[in-house]
């Protein structure tokens, strides 16, 4: 059974729709990337979700956790939820952490608030989340600032906050992007590591597709608010369907490949007041034609097991693709 | 073929302030680099922040001034910074920032802001000045009608052709990019890369790619050095510095970059984080973080010296042919 339940969430602001209806499972336990570009809403779904937009963003859909509905919920149970049962962290640590409180207080604040720990107990236990997370010297840094740890360092004390809750689900969001590239193996590493010993599920948000398929094993790519394509990492990276998912490929450089021209995607993201008609991807799209100008298709399983929204999806040989039931641009 | 740009034995000192009244602190961001770019080449620069490579750009264009060492541009010693020399010869060499934002004046239309240096330069007549503007803004792929417009009405891939443009209107035989696609998402990271590519294939442009993106690095590099703590420690072709890294530093860098549909096994994960350039390690900085470290690598400086053809690197380890070091 899903863990927590997306169904047709949908966040404005002042009027301009950013996400247009997300419907998004996560089990227990189960590591989910959200993959996709500055503004395609990756990270609005599940600030919404958490109820963590400001007042201005109106927020319309169902989000589920184990039954008990989120949208619209009280303070008083939304917080609750943040932190005990799903906790976040962000991109960047050093803006998350209070610069004027001890780090060991700030941990230790949340221990108390999650698992109502006191004194000598809720301070061991902070202790052992500081050194589970790789804080050298945990015992002894217990009582510095955050401006005396680098910047990884910083994203591990988030991530040892975080885990104070014993959260079931980590929101990671695009929790490597600041670091240097040997912090962030070292962050990958992480929180693989802490999936592994504490079962907990995961949503790692980020423009990184190399970062999501180390650490996740199915992957959402949203463009322009909509989910587009949906699948097992493995199905997506050998054969993506979408041809924006395959844009995303190939216009990343490899580290394994030569010098060869990068393919880039034309044009740029779509402007959230003023979308195309129709597929949103249509006007940056080689494979679009006049129906896909007109029609917006919608996210459907296939048989293969991915959910797609494509009325010409990128050909696979031997297969043909299947035929869409699309909706009309008025509906959009 | 000469090199275009020779930087040898560059050092760049910076004073850190720490405290009140306590004595200030020297910083050696760029500690004794030597490099050579020729026409037409791409020396991509790479390594964490802190490891000096935007600071040695800088000095390379001599905007901040060397504490040591020697500039040579077309064979002929860099003049000292601010001298109307300097000035004339900064419009044969180019610098791209990493974010366009703050590169351009807000409350200038980017046709005015393409213009300016060929104004500054006395490059064209006024009265041709339009024409060139046109003529560079269809090279870097921005249409006419954009002319007019504020930077803030443009996408951040068109802001950065716009600083492109603007760097090319003088015609450089430099162009010094620091981070230039950084900001940028990966689909007009693509675009951008291909345009800098096809202008160098154009115009015979030497560059200087500043990254911290290896992937990037990769495809528009020529050569690549590595920088650990203001120093090169390896210097190589692009295809031996991420097929064959020799260096160890360089091999847990290459191996840190997820690479898509590969899982988190076989990486190199080092222990620890950059040192702080202020409180250098003693011997070889790289030691405290490395898996191959040994006494002596605790004390000596390794220098960086020619392996073979073409590539040189400064690790200890190396000197000693005895002791394995790609696995």
């Amino acid at each position: 059974m899903s863990f927590v339940k997306m169904r047709d969430l949908r966040v404005a602001f002042d009027g301009t729709q950013v996400l247009h209806g997300i419907d998004l499972d996560v089990a227990k336990g189960e590591a989910v990337g959200l993959v996709g570009e500055s503004g395609c809403g990756k990270s609005v779904t599940w600030l919404a979700a958490l109820g963590l937009l400001p007042g201005k963003a109106r927020v319309t859909g169902s989000v589920t956790l184990e039954g008990q509905e989120l949208c619209g919920a009280s303070r008083a149970a939304l917080e609750r939820v943040r932190g005990g049962r799903i906790a976040m962290i962000f991109q960047d640590p050093s803006s998350s952490l209070n610069p004027v409180v001890r780090v060991g207080r700030q941990i230790t604040e949340a221990l108390r608030i999650h698992r109502a720990l006191e004194g000598d107990t809720a301070r061991n236990e902070a202790i052992r989340l500081m050194d589970m997370v790789g804080i050298p010297d945990a015992r002894g840094r217990f009582n510095t600032y955050p401006h005396e740890f680098s910047g990884g360092q910083c994203q591990r004390l988030m991530i040892a906050m975080a885990l104070a809750g014993e959260p079931d689900l980590l929101i990671a969001d695009e929790p490597t992007t600041a670091l240097d590239a040997t912090i962030q193996a070292q962050i990958l590493d992480l929180l693989g590591t802490v999936r592994d010993e504490t079962g907990m599920a995961m949503v790692f948000i980020s423009h990184d597709l190399g970062a999501v398929s180390h650490i996740c094993e199915r992957i959402c790519v949203m463009y322009a608010g909509r989910i587009v394509e949906e699948g097992p990492v493995q199905l997506l990276f050998d054969d993506p369907h979408h041809p924006y998912t395959r844009g995303l490929f190939d216009a990343i450089p490899r580290l394994d490949g030569g010098r060869g021209r990068l393919v880039p995607i034309h044009g740029t993201v779509p402007d959230p007041k003023n979308l195309p008609q129709g597929c949103t991807f249509s006007p940056r799209c080689p494979r679009a034609t006049g129906f896909c100008r007109d029609n917006l298709p919608l996210l459907n399983p296939q048989p293969d097991g991915r959910q797609l929204s494509c009325i010409h999806p990128v050909p696979v040989y031997g297969q043909r693709p299947q035929v869409l039931d699309c909706r009309g641009s008025a509906a959009a | 073929m000469t090199a275009l740009l020779e930087a040898a034995d560059l050092v760049r000192v910076y004073e850190v302030q720490r405290g009140l009244l306590a004595k200030p602190a020297f910083v050696r961001a760029v500690d004794g680099v030597s490099l050579a770019v020729s026409a037409g080449e791409t020396l991509g620069i790479v390594g964490e922040s802190g490891s000096g490579k935007s600071t040695l750009g800088r000095v390379l264009l001599g905007i901040d001034p060397a504490a040591g060492g020697q500039v040579l541009f077309s064979g002929k010693p860099m003049p000292a910074r601010g001298t109307p020399e300097w000035r004339k010869l900064r419009a044969q060499m180019q610098l791209v920032f990493q974010d366009p934002l703050a590169a351009l004046d807000r409350r200038l239309p980017i046709a005015e802001q393409i213009g300016e240096p060929l104004i500054i330069h006395g490059l064209v007549a006024k009265a041709d000045v339009k024409d060139r503007v046109s003529e560079l803004m269809a090279a870097v792929g921005l249409r006419r009608d954009q002319a007019e417009r504020y930077p803030h009405e443009l996408s951040g891939g068109q802001r950065q052709r716009v600083v492109i443009a603007r760097a090319l209107a003088t015609e450089p035989k430099l162009l010094v990019c620091d981070e230039p696609v950084s900001a940028l998402d990966v689909s007009i990271q693509a675009q951008v890369v291909n345009l800098l590519r096809d202008l160098q294939d154009r115009h015979g442009l030497a560059m200087v790619f500043i990254s911290h993106d290896l992937k990037v690095v990769r495809n528009i590099a020529d050569r690549v050095a590595v920088m650990y703590l203001g120093r090169i420690v390896e210097e190589a072709s692009s295809e031996d510095i991420f097929v064959k890294p020799l260096h160890p530093y360089t091999q847990a860098l290459v191996s840190s970059v997820p690479v898509p549909g590969r899982r988190l096994k076989s990486r190199i994960i080092l222990q620890g984080e950059p040192p702080n350039p202020a409180k250098r390690p003693s011997g070889c900085a790289f030691h405290p973080r490395c898996p191959m470290a040994q006494p002596p690598c605790r004390t000596s400086i390794p220098a960086l010296r020619t392996l073979e053809s073409k590539r040189a690197a400064a690790c200890l380890l190396l000197d000693r042919s005895e002791v394995p070091l790609v696995t």
